[in-house]
């Protein structure tokens, strides 16, 4: 090994397949070998036979459903307000010089410590999980967004102005195309984030979701069902980051070229 | 009659952190006539790049005005295009678009828009590179789509920056003759700054030189080469006399600009 030297893509799909494949070995081996109880945690096989009974008998289905509507419809919410927020921002410092001190502090509001009160103001219902992830994500999106557009190269700003373009014509035509994929790639790491909001909004006042299945598997000491549903999160974690990179690169080509 | 008129104008930057204000122009006038190609040769931090800028508008005059065709100039317009040292072509546009970015700005509709860019396509040698992206293109082939850009607009006066200073000396003496070339062709009013001396001969009618910082114009030479120029020009006794002379005034200001 060198630094900084690549790889084939065949070994990098073989070297990463088989850290999973580790992974499972020795988890299999701490439990089925007898060296953790099982009380504390369920070995593999038990773990793949809990999920397919939540799957089959219990409509964990419609558990997992519930769970990614909320995120989605939290983030969606969230990438409404704070895109174009986080755009303005970027490009025009006076509205930054407004608003950036407010959100940089409102960042580090936990959404998490808003899940009692937000239960207080909205309730058990789905506009509380909502607004949970809502809050999680639109402050991270206006700061991440502003700071891109914000960095926009000067010249070729300038470039636009020496052919004719106004202020709104920059915005329009430069900031915001020049920093699409950027921002694009900001939803993607900011989505990743709102799955951890929203298990912490489903373990309390919740009647489904996979948050709420945990919390139940809990009270039975059904570790199996808990790393079940954890592994189904990391899963659906992967695949909308697969989504979320295979349609960035189908609309930014020029990246790529 | 003049094209454009610079009168008195000077730049100032104040100092950063409560340092000394630095004078990187001081008064300068200067009239252009009409379809001249006038190159800005000097020693580099001598002010010809803020020259350049403020004439373009990107840079606020400290005193001063700046005229072109009798009118004022207060900003950046479209009537004066520029192409800048840095490659500055839009990386989301294909080289097509990039060149009709201008024509889109003016609501040109896209069909005659597309006309142009064909025509402009074809004078810079990038027939087949018009749904490349800048990045496919090397850094020559990026400066030509930048010339065409800016000239695609039909600008009053076409503004260089440094256009061929990052480009190896080959392609750049090769630019120099597609750039002329154009010139002889579609007459234009060009402002053209170079820290390079034999670029600044070989494809001006007019060179100004300017002195070290505080930038001021030290010697207005008028190059009466014959047009149109062939490369072997480079080689000729007049070329070396103009150039023994301009690498004489140029060189003092190159020893005073190293010593601060």
């Amino acid at each position: 090994m060198r630094p900084l030297e690549p790889i084939s893509q065949p070994a990098r799909l073989w070297l990463g397949v088989s850290f999973f494949v580790v992974f499972f070995a020795g988890w299999a081996l701490a439990t089925l070998g007898g060296y953790v109880p099982k009380i504390f945690l369920a070995d593999p096989i038990t773990m793949v036979e809990d999920g397919w009974r939540l799957l089959t008998k219990f409509g964990f289905g419609l558990d997992i459903a519930i769970t990614i509507w909320r995120v989605v419809g939290g983030f969606v919410l969230a990438v409404i307000v704070a895109v174009p927020l986080g755009i303005l921002m970027g490009a025009y410092k006076p509205i930054e010089a407004f608003f950036e001190p407010f959100v940089s502090f409102a960042r580090y509001l936990p959404a998490s410590a808003f899940v009692p009160l937000l239960i207080l103001w909205a309730g058990l219902g789905e506009t509380q999980k909502l607004l949970v992830i809502f809050l999680g994500s639109v402050f991270q999106i206006v700061l991440m967004v502003a700071v891109v557009v914000g960095n926009t190269r000067r010249d070729l700003v300038e470039a636009a102005y020496t052919l004719g373009s106004g202020d709104r014509s920059v915005v329009r035509r430069v900031l915001i195309p020049m920093n699409a994929p950027e921002i694009a790639e900001i939803l993607r790491l900011v989505l990743g984030w709102a799955w951890t909001y929203v298990i912490v909004a489903e373990l309390i006042g919740s009647s489904a979701g996979i948050g709420h299945m945990i919390i139940d598997s809990q009270a039975l000491m059904a570790t199996g069902q808990i790393i079940f549903g954890i592994i189904v999160i990391g899963v659906i974690g992967l695949v909308s980051d697969f989504l979320f990179k295979l349609v960035n690169r189908r609309l930014f080509p020029w990246r790529l070229a | 009659m003049s094209k454009l008129i610079v009168e008195n104008l000077s730049r100032v930057f104040p100092g950063v952190h409560g340092g000394a204000a630095v004078t990187a122009l001081q008064p300068t006038s200067l009239s252009v006539g009409d379809n001249d190609f006038v190159t800005i040769l000097g020693p580099s931090g001598c002010g010809k790049s803020t020259l350049l800028r403020m004439i373009a508008g990107l840079d606020r005059p400290t005193s001063g005005t700046i005229t072109l065709d009798g009118r004022k100039i207060t900003g950046p317009g479209p009537d004066r295009g520029m192409v800048f040292q840095s490659y500055t072509l839009f990386p989301w546009l294909t080289i097509s678009e990039n060149i009709a970015f201008g024509l889109t700005e003016k609501g040109m509709n896209p069909m005659e828009a597309r006309d142009i860019v064909a025509a402009y396509i074809d004078r810079v040698g990038l027939k087949g590179f018009e749904n490349h992206y800048p990045k496919q293109l090397s850094g020559g082939m990026q400066q030509r789509t930048a010339i065409a850009r800016a000239l695609a607009n039909d600008p009053a006066v076409l503004l260089l920056d440094e256009p061929f200073g990052a480009l190896d000396n080959q392609t750049r003496a090769l630019m120099q003759e597609l750039l002329l070339g154009i010139w002889e062709r579609e007459k234009k009013t060009v402002l053209f700054v170079t820290h390079d001396i034999e670029e600044a001969i070989f494809i001006a009618s007019r060179c100004l030189v300017m002195s070290a910082r505080p930038g001021r114009i030290k010697a207005d030479i008028a190059i009466d080469l014959p047009y149109p120029r062939h490369y072997t020009l480079k080689t000729s006794p007049e070329f070396s006399s103009l150039k023994a002379r301009l690498t004489e005034e140029i060189r003092a200001e190159a020893v005073l600009a190293a010593a601060h």
